[in-house]
């Protein structure tokens, strides 16, 4: 009996397998963007803070001038687990920015931001950060990390349950910023206003080549290269995104043995009271 | 809530109370000297596993309502300072989300299982019946959940499927209209669902003491399908079942807490984390994992009215399980043909769930129809003919006998 | 039931305590983010902390009210006879006694900074009412003095004074 399920099943499987191969292979013209190792990934994953803070600086300097990051408030850069900013650095930072606000008089003015201020957006509002852009909105980078992936496919994704991989949007983040040409293949027809991007679906990107070597220094001495800002500026995402990572993956170590302990003893307690009537 | 009870509490005081309200009696009776068969196996801690989650997503979620907002446009906003902002609102927030997807493994897990061991059939058809409609009120729950993020997936989702009554013929869009309280998915109807989301869980916590009253009337099934017969066929529910079961729920906390605390995400699509936005539809909508097989059929059905028909019909078909097979045999242990169909059955359900997932082109839609008419086909042709035709094999007298043979 | 041997007992009897120490240590862990989410959160905290207040535009006598941590912070100007009356009370006859000087910062007399809130059941006093020419409390009577103190009616206590300090002469920094 058991043999015939399981004939049964393999069949099924294999056929499964063979109609959705050739289905797959079309989806997938797109290459899968390279796995970075990334500090965050696993079961202990910690942010790099020189590295948060290097891709902060590459926010601020460069994809703040185009994206907000509306959800964070400034004071977050001094939380733990982050890029490990000091109170007072923050608020020298905060100071820095203007933030719209409304006198005793009622009369709209800005004045400096407070740590409790969340980052001001580029633009007065959705409308006109499409206006400016060409019709579409440079999306916020609050979420951004947890909003983009690509797909895993099977067997991979099933997989990633126990490899804990989590880390498809930054992979992806990664391999758009480093995934421009200058000139699109032979053949392809590129939409004006389009860039051509390897590992955009489609290919093409709106906006153009965000980050090239020497754009931003770095005061750690790291190198001014495109590789290392597409990492930093990634991690930093990460952590705009999933500010908590540090602390559940901490949580989530102790909560671990904690249930295996109390899983065992649940164990050896059921089968001390069943030995009775086994 | 099985009978009366000879339960009488030590002291005076507890004498007292009882005498005027016997609730130490009922508990006693329900959970301590409750007989439970002697041979139930593991599939049979997951009606405790269910409670167990029913009580954390109502815990996460009143918690959650303290500090969401149901707006258009703070609800996003809101879900996000729960994660960065609320003491420990992150671990609520991944505890409640993948918390529903914990709750439909395991009904799903609870359902195979009854499916199996023919736990509907008499004298337990009302508790079947109880058991579907807190599965319909659990769909319903987790939906409306779902839009409340609101994020792309959120808002496309409560689109499409308050769209679903749009089918039906001559009054569809005056109920769509009515669902929305507006001309699309909009303020009031995230609204609506925000307090609708959090009076279902109560009911549903209300037909599952029904679920669990019916149980104790009838008694549990167990793997041979026979009542049992004499005490030497049961054990006391305390200390045998709570302390099995306690056991399971805390395997099943491990497998839902690597989940929290490690892929948190898995089960969620990124387009999630993409604020609502009604005037850009994402290049494909998918439902939360536990619906992709309705949705497979409701897609495999080339006409509108047909497939919303067949995806409320495959639900609901299961409350008539208890008369569709006309097996007198209960476990599908004793039916050898049953067991065939039934896992092909269990196959067929995952892999529509699996083609829910891919886009409706080519041969996803031949496969998503060979299935459905499968799904189908296992209920309306296959059972009632298995009654009819299939040799069963012979029946333990009782259950200790087919313990102690097995022990043999 | 077989019987069973008194080492037996102990070890079984160990189980079962250990079993249910454990599970208890994981219900109440479980306790612990549930009650923390009540407390303030991040942006909450993070909005409280301290801010400036610019005195130079309060003029003799006149009495603002400034919001921190969501509470209202009276800032009195006040005048030469106010300061003489808050000063010459005996301190026997006062419900709380507190003499004027540790009211106000030193050389620092004519500021007044107090929490705005009766601490009879939290309502927000009047400003120059009363028979005391300070605050009076619409809600049950209470009358405070200039120096914030209570003379008369239910509220036990003076208005609280807020952690404050002066940056300069015109200016003071609350919390």
């Amino acid at each position: 009996m058991t043999n015939k399920n399981t004939i049964l099943a393999l069949t099924i499987a294999t056929a499964i397998a063979a109609f959705a191969a050739p289905a797959m292979a079309q989806v997938h013209e797109v290459p899968a963007p390279p796995a970075v190792k990334w500090s965050f990934a696993g079961p202990f994953g910690k942010y790099d803070e020189g590295q948060l803070q290097r891709g902060f600086k590459i926010y601020k300097e460069v994809c703040s001038s185009c994206h907000s990051l509306s959800l964070l408030s400034i004071g977050s850069l001094a939380d733990a687990g982050g890029p490990g900013f000091s109170e007072a650095q923050v608020a020298a930072l905060a100071a820095e920015y203007k933030i719209k606000d409304i006198d005793d008089k009622g009369e709209t003015i800005e004045r400096a931001g407070r740590p409790a201020d969340h980052f001001p957006s580029p633009f007065a509002n959705d409308a006109a950060a499409a206006a400016a852009n060409g019709g579409t909105a440079p999306p916020d980078m609050s979420t951004l990390a947890k909003a983009r992936g690509y797909m895993r496919g099977f067997p991979l994704f099933v997989l990633d349950i126990f490899t804990q991989y989590q880390e498809a949007g930054p992979d992806y983040i990664h391999a758009i910023l480093t995934g421009y040409k200058d000139a699109a293949p032979a053949g392809f027809t590129m939409p004006a206003g389009g860039n051509y991007n390897e590992y955009f679906p489609g290919h093409v990107i709106a906006m153009p080549k965000p980050l090239s070597d020497g754009q931003v220094t770095f005061d750690d001495g790291s190198p001014a290269t495109l590789a290392q800002y597409s990492k930093d500026v990634t991690a930093f995402l990460m952590w705009a995104a999933e500010p908590k990572l540090v602390q559940r993956k901490r949580t989530g170590f102790q909560v671990m043995i904690f249930l295996i302990v109390l899983s065992g003893l649940m164990y050896f307690t059921k089968k001390k009271v069943w030995s009775a009537v086994h | 809530m099985s009978g009366n009870s000879t339960y009488q509490p030590q002291s005076k005081v507890l004498q007292w109370f009882e005498k005027r309200l016997p609730i130490g009696g009922l508990i006693h009776s329900s959970f301590v000297a409750y007989p439970t068969p002697r041979n139930l196996n593991y599939w049979w801690t997951f009606g405790g596993i269910l409670s167990m989650m029913l009580g954390i997503q109502i815990v996460t979620g009143i918690v959650l309502a303290m500090h969401y907002t149901p707006h258009v446009d703070l609800a996003f906003k809101s879900v996000e300072a729960i994660m960065r902002d609320v003491n420990y609102g992150w671990l609520l927030r991944y505890l409640h989300a993948n918390g529903a997807a914990m709750f439909f493994l395991a009904v799903y897990i609870h359902m195979f299982r009854g499916i199996y061991y023919g736990s509907y059939k008499e004298p337990r058809e009302v508790l079947w019946i109880l058991g579907v409609i807190i599965y319909l009120l659990m769909m319903a729950t987790g939906f409306m959940g779902y839009v409340l993020v609101w994020g792309q997936m959120s808002f496309w989702a409560a689109t499409v499927i308050t769209n679903l009554f749009s089918a039906i013929p001559g009054v569809g869009d005056t109920i769509v209209t009515w669902l929305w309280g507006g001309y699309a998915v909009g303020n009031p109807t995230l609204n609506r669902f925000y307090s609708l989301h959090y009076l279902l869980p109560f009911v549903i916590a209300g037909v599952v003491i029904l679920h669990v009253w019916a149980l104790h009337v009838a008694g549990q099934n167990n793997p041979t399908g026979i009542e049992p017969k004499s005490e030497r066929d049961t054990v006391p529910f305390t200390p045998y079942a709570t302390v099995k079961d306690g056991f399971f729920m805390a395997c099943f906390l491990i497998l839902y807490c690597w989940f929290v605390f490690y892929v948190p995400n898995f089960l969620g699509h990124p387009d999630n984390y993409i604020p609502a936005n009604p005037a850009v539809t994402p290049a494909e909508i998918v439902p939360e994992w536990y619906y992709l097989p309705f949705y497979a059929i409701l897609r495999s059905i080339p006409d509108k009215l047909l497939g919303v028909v067949a995806l409320f019909g495959s639900i609901l078909i299961l409350a008539f399980l208890p008369w569709l097979d006309t097996s007198h045999v209960k476990s599908g242990r004793y039916r050898p043909l049953f067991k065939q169909f039934f896992w092909l059955w269990v196959i067929v359900c995952i892999g529509l769930g699996w083609l829910g997932s891919k886009p409706p082109e080519g041969i996803y839609v031949i496969m998503s129809r060979l299935f459905t008419l499968y799904y189908f086909a296992f209920f309306i042709v296959i059972l009632p003919l298995l009654g009819i035709f299939e040799k069963t094999k012979p029946l333990p007298n009782s259950i200790s006998e087919s313990v102690l043979g097995a022990k043999a | 039931m077989t019987t069973v041997s008194s080492a037996e007992h102990t070890r079984r009897d160990f189980l079962y305590i250990a079993t249910g120490a454990v599970g208890a240590v994981g219900a109440a862990a479980a306790l612990v983010p549930l009650i923390a989410q009540m407390n303030p959160d991040a942006s909450t905290i993070a909005a409280g902390a301290p801010i400036d207040v610019d005195l130079a535009p309060i003029a003799d006598g006149q009495i603002i009210k400034v919001f921190w941590r969501s509470k209202p912070i009276f800032i009195s100007h006040r005048t030469k006879k106010e300061i003489d009356e808050a000063k010459n009370v005996a301190l026997a006859s006062l419900p709380d006694p507190e003499p004027d000087s540790e009211r106000v910062k030193a050389g620092h007399d004519q500021w007044l900074v107090v929490i705005g809130i009766c601490t009879h059941l939290g309502c927000i006093p009047l400003a120059h009412q009363g028979e005391f020419d300070g605050w009076f409390c619409p809600c049950h009577g209470s009358q405070y003095d200039t120096a914030g103190r209570i003379r008369k009616g239910p509220a036990p206590k003076n208005l609280p004074l807020p952690p404050y300090k002066f940056v300069s002469d015109t200016k003071i920094q609350i919390g």
